[in-house]
């Protein structure tokens, strides 16, 4: 028997956690639950970014995804969550008729994963033997349009711009509607 | 017909062997199948969007675990184009729930209801 292999302990951790709060939040019906358990499975995803190497985009996961957009979910919830909109039962039907689907489906995903060999990883001497490189300077470099990693490959200077305006104007957008309207006739909440 | 090879040590070694893309893809597929169906099933407007987050999340593991060294070694590797993608994934999700947020709590001050069943229409 040979020793435990720490990071795969550690995969099969937050795989574990990750899965199991995903699933709770589809099961949970109150929605303040939801949040709670979507925050704990999107801090559990980041960790395995850290396993699979990828350490800046597993902070930026944990800086942006659960530090800023769920935050912004949670605020979603604390401005919506009147008493009779906390607790909203699926019914039934949509039940029996979504885990069919998702069954079949995840069936299907993941019996075609792991019919590919070459997924299935890879001998541990080798895995041990890859230097650890860091991923923070390539990155950069990537989105400034000059890979230092692959010269070959193209670089991410345009999408960059473009998904920076994006943001910019998916901001002034989402502050524009979300605007409180004075001159609409008083609604009494 | 492809079908596995019925190797009981396929999962007897998860703790002793390096994992691979496979269990990282299922992972992912769980996340993705969990969002979807809460897309699907929820009638709170922000566990739809609690769905789509999820969804997002599984894609972006999969672009981590296909660009990542550890996990698959041969010349069909990401490299680093998988931690770009799932950078500018994080971005558009953002965004993504910026907006939607918006026409979440427009909906809510005008219908007073925050049901996606109310819905069916969508005048501002």
């Amino acid at each position: 028997m040979d020793a435990i292999y720490w990071p795969s302990f550690f995969f099969l951790l937050f795989g574990g956690l990750a899965c199991a709060f995903a699933v709770a939040v589809l099961l949970s019906s109150n929605i303040v639950r939801m949040a709670f358990y979507l925050v704990l499975s999107l801090a559990a995803t980041a960790g395995l970014m850290f396993l699979a190497g990828a350490e800046f985009v597993g902070a930026m996961q944990l800086m942006i995804y659960v530090g800023g957009t769920l935050v912004l979910l949670i605020f979603g919830v604390m401005l919506t969550s009147q008493e009779r909109f906390v607790e909203m039962h699926t019914w039934a039907g949509d039940w029996v008729k979504g885990f069919l689907a998702g069954g079949a489906l995840l069936f299907v995903l993941i019996y075609a994963a792991f019919s590919i060999p070459a997924w299935r990883g890879i001998e541990r001497a080798t895995v041990e033997a890859i230097p650890a490189q860091k991923s923070v300077t390539p990155i950069a470099m990537g989105l400034l349009g000059a890979r230092t990693d692959a010269p070959d490959r193209s670089g991410y200077l345009l999408p960059f711009e473009i998904v920076s305006v994006h943001l910019l104007v998916v901001l002034v957008g989402a502050a524009y509607l979300a605007r409180a309207k004075r001159s609409r006739e008083s609604k009494i909440v | 017909m492809i079908n596995l090879p019925a190797n009981p040590m396929l999962f007897a070694n998860l703790l002793t062997e390096p994992v691979g893309v496979a269990h990282y893809v299922t992972v992912g597929a769980v996340l993705f199948v969990c969002g979807a169906l809460c897309m699907a099933t929820k009638r709170n407007a922000l566990g739809v969007l609690m769905g789509i987050e999820l969804v997002l999340n599984g894609a972006n593991l999969n672009f981590i675990a296909f660009g990542s060294p550890y996990l698959r070694s041969d010349a069909h590797n990401l490299g680093l184009d998988g931690q770009l993608m799932a950078l500018f994934v994080i971005v558009l999700a953002a965004a993504e729930a910026a907006v939607a947020l918006a026409i979440a709590l427009n909906f809510y001050n005008n219908h007073d209801s925050i049901d996606v069943d109310r819905a069916a229409q969508l005048r501002g």
